[in-house]
């Protein structure tokens, strides 16, 4: 018999993630697809019973979302412009059924290289948190995420929370999906962008590029291009080749590899004119 | 554990593994079959239900998260489901209706928050239910629309033709229909298949009881089929075994079948079945299949050909030589899966010494006959119960399950159950033909046609399934609805060890009309002609011949393309004003019936005693409506009101041979022979009361009126005598279309009846990106008489949504493509307005002036769409789909 496990408290989840090996349950939308069966096999946490991970708060140091919050509620929630963009994302993320029940610490932990989460979240800096029994640790998710699947997690930690510095959550921002169909798409290509800027010129820039890479990338020679430039004349500092050589895309059943660093640079282009709009 | 909630309101306890998924609770646990499953991967939304209200996968939802929840499934009776279910009844927004309850419960979910939904808000709401049917215009209306009046009443006698009356099966589909995986017998046994992860291979198996002990599971492989273990839907070309003998020839073919106790025990691994496979290089290109040297998938087949069909007429070279203009193109389409949201599913059971098979099916007469074939059995120890069927489109003509679950039963004596995953499904079950196609067409300096050269290869798989009748199709129609005097098409359908390609709406008539489009756009541009008005010239006009040499009796063409003029004039108009926009045209025609071949229906109507007016119906109605159309039909024919007839069937043991639902034959075909059976009928109770043709008839009770004038007579139903039927009445009555079959130069008349219409696409091209953005697709078809305008709707919705599809998204890659969401149909937000334009040019041979439409609608999108690409920047799309990659590339070449 395979042991679900829903424990009721943060604690005896970490206790018993020490006892044995077991899958971590968040909304199961990507769990449930990878069986043909009609339950899921081996030992499994189910994430969803603990409180304490769902939600949004303002903490001191900033902005912290829990894992299991889902992506409806990011849609929902009233949060600054710096995280518009991670607000769009969370409605192209499949269609109402997905965004009701699929979580952002799940989205994360699976590390899909076309996660619709990772460009918002790379653009406003986000750490994750990881805790195991006794101890707590936080990442860059930069750091987090390792390659197609592969995590910096531990078979003994849980992503508890995904962390906004107060400093990050400044600007405006912007996300742009590239796919094939409307709804329930994967991406050819993806953008987020956030800027600030004072008296009509760029003081910062955080651009991240999903799905033409093994994990999504900001584009930080394009970032300081981006320094000083005047809102109206943004666009055009970004060059194809910079963008290029950040990414390192493949050709797959979706696009042709070149055709996503070209489609990489226009979308990056857009979102950072919308983003100049809103600013000024 | 032990699992309890509150279900449709009421409290509800379970016993459950605590991961099992919620949709497996509900259908099998607590009985509820009204949540569908189509995916088990949360990619088409079939299973949506409402956890505490809100829309969830069911099928992603483990059982233990709903304990002390509410959920909410399309059984519950709610204000909100009562109003939606009306609505879709009444707008036609279910047709095969397997996705109906998956997009009632995401529409109560919003009405919900939104009592008045805008159409952007339903689309949004209900983006994550996919439907394969019906385009979504209709479904988006309905929920928009949930506050209405009353529904009109159905039509009175001799209304029925041409009323826009709701499906007369609508009910049952509104409240969640009976598919095939959702009526079985209990206490037998569930059937899995085993099968081929290769493409091609030799296998032994291993220790198979020992494996079977360990796993308590029955085995059966191709040894223990009691008759010949070929199928396939031509009978000269029946060449794929229900279970494969040592070779299988494609990815997902069975070897063996396990079955299991259906006690509700988990299905253990099968992963694990004892097989020594020897891999063996595919082929998997017609080119590397006509290689010198390549191995023969199939004895007596040389060059792995399957068949070349052809088409020739005048002499074509001399024509094209003598052309003032002459263009040319190669295109090239994949393999299309049809998509349907039902994977194949099934139960059989004996009943005394008659297995019954009840399944999802296209063509119950054909699975008759080629399971009994399999099972060596006669046919009158074979009953085929058709279910609903969750959508077709051509894969469900062949057999899939049939032959696996019969011979369980027919071994065990037990009844059994079968339903396939989406990736079995994906599979192993047939395609569109991928097509390379090439070839000119010509005309002289003032835009008339002068001849047409065309080849095409088309990669037909492992099987020969409907490869035969692609090839003989696609010779005869490759001209389009033009006058062609010069001719010369070719076909030729190739093995290789890819999916089978099979029938697909349009038996690859649709690939041809791609390539046929496209060059008469660049011939246009080259005459310096309007593209819409070089077609009116050449459209096929009465008296004029066919490629096959078939004189035109009843085009529609050029009302069709009419009927677009204002609307062509104003998109031109628009688009000068607005970078990036293309229009584009596109016409087709089609055949309906079987090529050259006989294709009967018989249809019985009886009166019993009591009165029961039964109408003995037999054409597959999957989804587009055939039980209504053909209703309405008898109904007219005999006088008597659409609301008093009762269907009967299909059913082999009860509905004569009606054919299969394919080749747009049922409202044309099956209508001549509802007609007739009406006509009869009425004729006989005439005469019994000596009355006149002008008589109106009215049934009341068990008694029979005609009335004329002031005139009335009645005839009494309970003294007269019954027949074997049961009837104290009855008609039947056969139709067969008049068709010649085509001489070795492809002449001939194989068609009664011909289709038409146009399709007209705005677009916008993204040039940076080589994205799309439809606006509007304006469709004329030419109905010949339009049965049911809101069903003709509907076919036209879906005929485009799956046009779009071929044209911007679809591309079936085996071994990668197996789910739906790597395999992209299109969703509620890819569907642009749809305007449909009914023109009627009524055909001497349909009943009432009726033809068919069921394929036509699909033919002229994809065209159109690339045309309206190269309207808008100059590219040329010569490989599909036309994904937003492709598209860039050829504006790209385009500039240069």
């Amino acid at each position: 018999m395979t042991a679900f496990l829903r424990p009721p408290t943060l604690d005896d989840a970490l206790t018993l993630l020490g006892t044995g090996s077991f899958r971590l349950l968040a909304g199961g939308t990507d769990l449930y697809p990878a069986t043909q069966g009609a339950t899921l096999s081996g030992d499994v946490m189910d994430l969803t019973t603990l409180p304490v991970l769902r939600g949004i708060t303002n903490t001191p140091e900033g902005l912290r979302i829990g894992a299991c919050t889902t992506w409806a509620d990011i849609a929902r929630a009233a949060l600054p412009p710096a995280l518009h963009a991670l607000q769009q994302a969370a409605l192209e993320v499949g269609g109402r059924q997905i965004q009701n029940a699929g979580t952002i610490g799940g989205n994360l932990c699976n590390a899909s290289p076309a996660a619709d989460g990772v460009p918002p979240l790379l653009a406003v800096d986000a750490l994750v948190e990881l805790r195991r029994a006794g101890s707590t640790r936080q990442l860059p998710l930069s750091a987090f995420l390792q390659g197609p699947r592969k995590t910096a997690r531990l078979p003994s930690e849980i992503l508890t929370a995904i962390l906004i510095p107060k400093g990050s959550l400044a600007g405006q921002s912007q996300f742009l999906k590239l796919g094939a169909r409307a709804y329930l798409v994967i991406s050819i290509a993806m953008v987020a962008v956030r800027l600030t800027a004072t008296q009509g010129r760029i003081t910062s820039a955080a651009l991240a590029v999903g799905a033409c890479s093994a994990t999504a990338q900001r584009i930080a020679t394009v970032e300081a291009a981006l320094i000083g430039s005047p809102l109206g004349a943004a666009a055009q500092t970004i060059t194809a080749k910079d963008v290029a050589a950040a990414l390192s895309p493949m050709d797959d059943l979706r696009a042709t590899a070149a055709y996503r660093h070209t489609a990489a640079t226009e979308l990056l282009r857009r979102a950072v004119t919308q983003t100049c709009q809103a600013l000024a | 554990m032990s699992i309890s909630f509150t279900l449709n309101g009421k409290l509800a306890q379970f016993e459950a593994s605590p991961s099992l998924r919620l949709s497996e609770l509900l259908r099998e646990k607590a009985g509820l079959r009204g949540t569908k499953v189509g995916c088990d991967a949360g990619d088409c939304g079939a299973c949506t239900v409402l956890l505490d209200g809100e829309q969830v996968c069911a099928c992603l939802t483990p059982a233990a998260r709903v304990q002390g929840r509410s959920v909410q499934t399309v059984e519950a009776q709610t204000d909100a489901l009562t109003r939606l279910r009306s609505a879709f009844h009444r707008h036609g927004a279910a047709q095969c209706g397997i996705c109906t309850p998956g997009m009632l419960m995401a529409a109560a979910a919003l009405l919900a928050e939104t009592p008045t939904p805008t159409p952007d808000q339903a689309k949004a709401a209900l983006g994550g239910v996919l439907c394969r049917c019906t385009g979504y215009t209709k479904i988006i209306a309905a929920v928009c629309d949930t506050n209405p009046p009353p529904a009109p009443p159905m039509p009175a006698a001799g209304m029925a033709v041409g009323a826009a009356t709701p499906r007369i099966d609508g009910a049952a589909k509104v409240a969640g229909d009976i598919f095939g995986a959702d009526l079985w017998q209990s206490g037998g046994l569930v059937v899995k298949a085993i099968r081929s992860p290769h493409p091609s291979a030799r296998f032994t198996f291993g220790d198979v009881p020992a494996w079977a002990r360990a796993k308590a599971a029955l085995v059966f492989t191709a040894t223990d089929i009691p008759g010949i273990n070929r199928f396939g839907a031509i009978p000269a070309f029946v060449d794929q075994p229900a279970l494969a003998e040592g070779i299988v020839r494609l990815r997902g073919e069975a070897i063996a079948l396990a079955a299991f106790e259906d006690d509700g025990t988990p299905i253990p691994d099968l992963t694990d079945f004892p097989v020594i496979w020897e891999v063996l290089p595919p082929l998997l290109s017609p080119a590397e299949a006509m290689a010198p040297g390549a191995p023969l998938l199939h004895a007596g087949r040389p060059d792995n050909t399957l068949i070349k069909g052809t088409v020739r007429r005048g002499d074509t070279a001399a024509a094209l030589a003598a052309s003032a203009h002459v263009a040319e193109a190669s295109i090239e389409t994949a393999f299309v899966e049809h998509a349907y949201i039902e994977p194949e599913a099934g139960a059989a059971w004996m009943e005394g010494d008659v297995l019954v098979i009840r399944a999802c099916t296209q063509a119950p007469i054909m699975d008759r006959d080629e399971t009994a074939a399999v099972l060596g059995l006669p046919h009158d120890r074979l009953r085929i119960v058709p279910s609903a069927v969750g959508g077709g489109f051509g894969s469900k003509l062949d057999v899939s399950l049939q032959p696996l679950i019969g011979l369980v039963t027919l071994k065990t004596g037990r009844p059994c159950r079968m339903t396939y995953t989406r990736a079995e499904s994906m599979a192993s079950t047939t395609k569109r033909h991928p097509a390379q196609m090439t070839g000119r067409i010509g005309c002289d300096a003032s835009g008339h046609i002068t001849g047409l050269e065309f080849s095409g290869l088309f990669d037909t798989g492992a099987y020969a399934s409907w490869g035969p009748t692609v090839a003989n199709r696609v010779p005869v129609h490759a001209s389009g609805p033009y006058f062609t005097p010069n001719y010369s098409a070719t076909a030729q359908a190739v093995h290789t060890n890819n999916p089978i390609a099979g029938a697909f709406r349009g038996f690859g008539v649709p690939q041809a009309a791609i390539w046929q489009e496209t060059i008469y756009d660049k011939l246009a541009d080259q005459v310096g002609m309007d593209r819409l008005e070089f077609r009116l010239l050449n459209a096929l006009r009465n008296g004029q011949t066919t490629a096959t040499g078939q004189e035109m009796q009843a085009a529609g063409i050029v009302e069709c393309l009419t009927a677009l003029r204002p609307h062509w004039q104003r998109a031109l108009a628009t688009a000068r004003a607005t970078p990036g926009r293309g229009v584009g045209v596109a016409s087709c025609w089609y055949g309906c019936g079987n090529t050259g071949l006989p294709n009967p229906s018989t249809i019985r109507l009886g009166i019993t005693p009591e009165g029961a007016l039964m109408l003995h119906q037999g054409a597959i109605d999957i989804g587009q409506g055939s039980n209504t159309v053909i209703t309405q039909i008898a109904a007219d024919a005999l006088g008597l009101p659409l609301a008093q007839f009762q269907l009967v069937g299909p059913d082999t043991f009860l509905t004569p041979d009606c054919g299969k639902t394919s080749a747009s034959r049922q409202t044309y075909v099956t209508g001549r022979a509802a007609h007739a059976a009406g006509t009869a009928l009425r004729a006989d109770i005439l005469r019994r009361l000596n009355m006149g043709e002008a008589a109106t008839l009215s049934l009341s009770g068990s008694t029979l009126t005609a009335t004329e004038g002031t005139q009335s007579t009645r005839l009494a139903l309970p003294p007269l005598a019954t027949n074997a039927h049961g009837y104290a009445l009855m008609a039947e009555e056969t139709y067969d279309p008049p068709t010649t079959g085509l001489d070795e130069n492809g002449q001939g008349n194989p068609y009664a009846v011909y289709g038409f219409g146009a399709q007209m696409v705005e677009l916008d091209v993204d040039p940076a990106l080589g994205t799309l953005k439809l606006h509007k697709i304006t469709a004329a078809h030419d109905l010949g008489r339009t049965i049911n305008p809101l069903l003709a709707t509907g076919q036209i919705e879906g005929g485009v949504a799956q046009g779009i599809g071929l044209a911007m998204m679809e591309e079936y890659l085996q071994g990668r493509t197996e789910n739906l969401h790597d395999y992209l149909i299109p969703t509620t937000g890819d569907m642009p307005e749809i305007e449909s334009l009914l023109i009627e040019v009524p055909d001497a041979h349909g009943p009432y002036g009726a033809k068919g439409l069921g394929e036509h609608v699909l033919i002229p999108t994809a065209p159109a769409i690339l045309n309206a690409i190269r309207h808008a920047t100059g590219a040329e799309i010569t490989r599909l789909p036309a994904l937003p990659h492709r598209v860039l590339a050829a504006i790209a070449r385009a500039k240069k």
